[in-house]
């Protein structure tokens, strides 16, 4: 690091912790609904890359239909395009929830098995329906280029989006399950699932909406993802690994896990990135990873259920 | 089960179908280029069968698979690559004597870890070895601790997708993402020619049958038995005094060492190794064709794996852009509708027929190889 | 025999296709019925049992079009089709009308591998067009020299290769690097650079080249080299590195699903191409614009054999030809004006031949010349192309201006003394 000023080293140090925390808001948001629906219903949706893409396609289709019908109002349809993304995501999850899902509550090893199945389906979906290249979704111009904080710290503002939105999501999905009725419902099905029953909860319209909401933010992050990443069939199969390291590091169960374990890797991955190629950093961060969960596996927060 | 005999007479006959089919029938109804595939199709099936084991019977999903059935691959290639590179052969490169995509990327001299792998002695033992002390080691890690289930499957997941970005980042070592191509003599003996594949077709099918066996008397040991009870009720099995990790360990490296063997004989067949057979698609796909078969089965998980991929190439041939269609909805409608498989539906459409007519002769036994199953499903 | 003589009429064949319409199929039928009367006897121009008639000669088309690869492999199809029907509609060869047979490669190397021993031992086609990955040709390359087939290869790679059952119509890295990296640092006075890769081997070796090229040629200075794995989606780690070096020159090779991301967070992290950084890449061409967003892009310098933009009347031809027949979205890469060349290339030297025979074929390749979309191109004795590098900078409608091409033709040159 020789010939670097002490102003030039530091401010490129903040960048680099900006960095290291878009990452980690890119991993909360992408394992917040994985978390959900493996963690409070123990199902494995191996297509949960797909519903991300399904919403980026939503919001691929949004920019499209605003800057044909309503190019007066181009500057917020990403807003739009979110919530067209969440709905959409999530009617297809309670879709599979109905027809796919609910028939294999027992098993959960089948689930990952049909839900592969449903991964190569709407991967081919997409490709008949939006053809096989990767498209390109325009932003905003207010979404794009960067703000500087002082001369030589630039932040980029889709950046800041990303953890705005983050946040809020995480918040939400707080409320929801820790603060709302239809969460202690959620809750004391994940607890014991005949008990719930018993006291005359439908256990599962629960898990219905659990699957779905879950879905519902997997399309979310698949929105804000246009933003940083590509849009085509396959894309959503690069996220599956990280997601589920994410979930499973954090303890299955635990939210606060998920966070704080999407902080961990991000943070890690991206210290070691600025010292060591990317190829590298990445190897060794799910090496890591690994290697702490065989050492600890029930990851890093557990809830305590008897089972 | 009576006696000791652990294949009994259905057994046998199944068994026997089976080698007709792979050793007299498709060998005479094919010719070698389709026969050359089934042979690609049937080391796949190595691996199913070690699922059968490993998921079916003691309940542990590995999604890592593709990693043994590449280490095994990747170290018959080794063997073959560094016969392919005699300094004679090579003489163009700046340094000769060593495998092409080395030269390319500026390495002078063969890594240390290659040169054992110019004795073929210690490559057939390194096909085995190698893949058998990595499954040791996660095993030790994971079943120590108790990790099982959906953990197991997600940690086995990324140790592919770690392998196969090592694999693909030093390529000097392993040849890249292109992986180790253009492999042609065994001691001397080119496999490339029709004969040599005829050949090595046999020997394939040949160790399949006999790994078959091998599972099957697995399977009908004692030992066996206590992995069917850990999959049922782990708690009682430990309560009863087995030390359950020592049993996962067992079933996993031996199902790692069937996958390296198919790996082997893939690269002897195909005539090169690649990571995309390390990855995590392929690791799945593997235990779909178990899954399809049947994963109580051994003889299912065969026919299971031979299908699908038939299946596969026909409709990538005729329907391109339909096959992910027709493979997804094949993935889910098993799942659903067929837990049990291709055997599960043997089972109870067929066999009462088949069964009726075996009756007339004498001499029938207990549940062998095509129905180990219990009672009730794994999880 | 000079190789003017085989200089081919594309131009007036493209021309012609257009006075037929594209919806004139029975015009068309008739046409070809009547070109196809006067070709030599079978038994004379197909003496190895390859899959030819007395009006018809089957060739393989052998691309993924499912698995990830699909993506880039289409518009390569689709060229190849474009050019099977117009030397259709223009006599065919040898007075016979081209089929073809079309396989999947589903992104698979031993799939491709299996489908080219297919083409070959199956169906014997008389030649193939086809993969578009290096993995894909190194596993098909041994099926090829088995059985003798001929291949015709339409991806810019990485060299270090040359085999005589494969013609390579992209360009090999020293064409397309060392053009560009001269060009950069003679109009821009580049003195560092910074060179990024996705970690597979056609960006390494190609960077490899270019860093020799730079500290040994050029007596300049590489301030970092990295490399990504495929499909990777984070590159903040890294711009912040490019901004704390400040390289002259970012030289990026990144390909797939990682372009996209990368130039939104170049874009994002306030990295104006336009005004303030070079950069010069070799993996995009216009069909990754179309994923990436021109907004994205705009102001990057690309080094390459051909741009869609390109000021000649046969390439004005070809593109409204292509659009004519896949759309008028579709955008054309150099890949995909590349695999146009291939069916062209063969036609050219089966006709040298009067043959059909793969190695009539192939001894009279080199040394045909085809006026092609991106200009006159000729066949080296090492089975690569002799070829203009240009370098375009990219445009924010996903076209690139043509801003320089070499003067001359650049031999190509599979196996660079000093590079290696």
């Amino acid at each position: 690091m020789l010939g670097y000023s002490f102003g030039e080293l530091g401010s490129i140090f903040a960048m680099q912790a900006f960095a290291g925390l878009i990452l980690f808001s890119v991993f909360v948001l992408m394992a917040l609904g994985l978390a959900i629906i493996f963690g409070q219903m123990g199902v494995i949706n191996m297509a949960h890359g797909e519903f991300m893409i399904l919403g980026a396609y939503m919001t691929y289709l949004c920019s499209h239909l605003f800057s044909a019908y309503l190019p007066g109002l181009y500057s917020i349809y990403f807003f739009v395009a979110m919530i067209v993304a969440f709905i959409a995501s999530g009617a297809l999850g309670l879709l599979v929830e109905w027809g796919l899902i609910r028939h294999l509550y027992r098993r959960p090893l089948d689930t990952l098995l049909a839900t592969w199945g449903l991964s190569l389906f709407l991967q081919q979906a997409y490709r008949s329906t939006f053809g096989a290249r990767e498209v390109g979704v325009e932003l905003p111009n207010w979404m794009m280029g960067s703000t500087n904080l002082s001369d030589t710290i630039q932040i980029p503002i889709n950046g800041i989006f990303v953890m705005v939105l983050t946040l809020l999501i995480t918040l939400a999905v707080y409320l929801l399950i820790y603060r709302s009725r239809w969460g202690c419902q959620v809750r004391a099905v994940v607890q014991n699932r005949t008990m719930a029953g018993a006291v005359g909860i439908n256990t599962e319209k629960v898990d219905r909406y659990t699957f779905g909401i879950g879905c519902g933010i997997a399309g979310i992050a698949g929105s804000a993802f246009t933003m940083i990443g590509s849009t085509g069939p396959t894309a959503g199969q690069l996220y599956i690994v990280d997601t589920f390291l994410v979930v499973v590091f954090g303890g299955a169960q635990s939210l606060l896990g998920t966070i704080a374990s999407a902080f961990t890797i991000s943070q890690a991955q991206s210290t070691m990135e600025f010292f060591l190629s990317g190829s590298m950093a990445k190897v060794l961060a799910l090496l890591a990873v690994v290697g702490i969960l065989m050492l600890r596996p029930q990851g890093l927060f557990v809830l305590k259920v008897r089972r | 089960m009576t006696g000791t005999a652990f294949l009994n007479r259905k057994d046998l006959i199944g068994l026997l179908l089976l080698g007709l089919l792979i050793v007299v029938v498709l060998p005479l109804a094919f010719d070698i280029f389709r026969l050359n595939l089934i042979g690609k199709y049937l080391t796949y099936a190595f691996v199913a069968l070690g699922l059968v084991l490993c998921w079916g019977d003691a309940g542990i999903l590995s999604l890592g698979q593709g990693v043994f059935f590449g280490l095994g691959g990747y170290c018959m290639a080794m063997f073959l690559k560094l016969e392919a590179s005699s300094p004679e052969a090579t003489k163009i490169q700046s340094t000769p004597g060593i495998p092409d995509f080395m030269d390319w990327n500026q390495i002078t001299a063969l890594p240390l870890f290659w040169r054992p792998f110019h004795s073929l002695t210690f490559t057939l033992v390194a096909i085995i070895a190698v893949p058998v002390l990595v499954t040791f080691i996660i095993g030790l890690a994971m079943f120590k601790r108790r990790v099982g289930g959906v953990y197991f499957a997600i940690i086995t997941q990324a140790i592919a997708a770690i392998l196969t970005i090592l694999i693909v980042g030093q390529q000097g070592f392993t040849g890249g993402i292109n992986g180790i191509t253009d492999l042609r003599t065994l001691k001397g003996w080119d496999i490339r020619t029709d004969h040599a594949k005829y050949v090595l077709y046999f020997i394939n099918a040949s160790l399949l049958l006999g790994s078959i066996v091998l599972c099957q008397y697995v399977r009908h040991t004692k030992l066996g038995r206590i992995l069917v009870a850990m999959r049922e009720r782990e708690d009682r099995v430990r309560f009863s005094g087995y030390d359950v990790a020592n049993f996962k360990i067992f079933v996993f490296c031996f199902a790692a060492a069937l996958a390296a063997v198919g790996g082997a004989m893939f690269t002897l067949q195909v005539g090169f190794m690649s990571p995309s057979f390390v990855g995590i698609v392929p690791s799945v796909e593997l235990v779909i064709y178990c899954a399809v078969g049947g994963r109580l089965s051994l003889l299912g998980a065969v026919y299971g794996t031979l299908l699908v991929n038939a299946a596969k190439t026909m409709f990538s041939e005729d329907f391109p852009q339909l096959w992910l269609f027709a493979m997804g909805a094949l993935f889910i409608g098993v799942v659903l509708a067929f837990p049990d498989g291709l055997a599960g539906i043997y089972q109870s459409y067929v066999e009462p027929h088949v069964e009726r007519l075996l009756a007339l002769l004498p001499g029938r036994s207990g549940p062998g190889m095509a129905a180990a199953a219990p009672a009730s499903r794994p999880e | 025999m000079t190789s003017r003589d085989h200089r081919t009429q594309l131009h007036s064949a493209t021309r012609r296709k257009l006075l037929i319409g594209m919806a004139a199929v029975p015009t068309a039928a008739l046409l070809s019925r009547v070109a196809r009367a006067a070709g030599p006897a079978t038994a004379a121009v197909n003496t190895t049992g390859l899959a030819v008639t007395d009006d018809t000669v089957t060739v393989g088309i052998l691309h993924s079009v499912t698995g990830t690869m699909a993506i880039s492999e289409t518009g390569s199809v689709e060229a190849e089709k474009l050019a099977i029907d117009q030397i259709n509609k223009s006599g065919g060869v040898l007075g016979r009308q081209i089929k073809f047979i079309q396989e999947d490669g589903a992104s698979d190397w031993p799939t491709f591998a299996e489908k080219a021993r297919k083409l070959l031992v199956n169906d014997k086609v008389a030649s193939v067009f086809g993969c578009w990955t290096s993995a894909s040709r190194k596993a098909v390359l041994p099926v090829f020299e088995q059985y003798d087939g001929i291949l015709y290869y339409p991806t810019f790679y990485e060299g270090l290769e040359q085999s005589k059952n494969v013609f390579y119509e992209g360009q090999e890295a020293t064409q397309q690097i060392i053009a560009g990296l001269n060009w950069i640092v003679k109009e821009k006075g580049a003195k560092s650079f910074y060179l990024l890769g996705s970690d597979y081997i056609w960006p390494r070796t190609s960077n490899k080249i270019a860093r020799k090229h730079i500290e040994n040629f050029l007596k300049l200075q590489v301030v970092g080299e990295e490399y990504f794995p495929l499909g990777s989606t984070e590159f903040n780690s890294v711009i912040n590195k490019i901004k704390l070096k400040k390289p002259d020159v970012i030289y990026a090779i990144i390909v797939g699903g990682s372009n996209v991301a990368f130039y939104k967070q170049l874009r994002a992290a306030g990295i104006d191409l336009v005004n303030k950084q070079n950069l010069l890449t070799i993996s995009v061409t216009e069909d990754e614009i179309l994923g990436i967003g021109g907004e994205n892009i705009v102001g990057a310098y690309a080094a390459m054999k051909y741009f869609q933009s390109l000021d000649n009347p046969t390439n004005k031809a070809f593109v409204k030809a292509f659009k004519d027949m896949w759309g008028q979205k579709s955008v054309i890469g150099d890949v995909t004006q590349a695999a146009y060349e291939g069916p062209w290339l063969w036609k050219l030297a089966v006709e040298k031949a009067g043959s059909f025979d793969t190695d009539k074929v192939i001894a009279a390749s080199p040394g045909i010349e085809l006026n092609a979309p991106e200009g006159t191109v000729r066949i080296h004795e090492n089975h690569h192309l002799w070829s203009k590098t240009r370098i375009g900078r990219a445009r924010a409608d996903g076209q690139y201006d043509v801003i320089y091409e070499t003067a001359e033709l650049v031999e190509p040159n599979p196996f660079p003394k000093g590079y290696q």
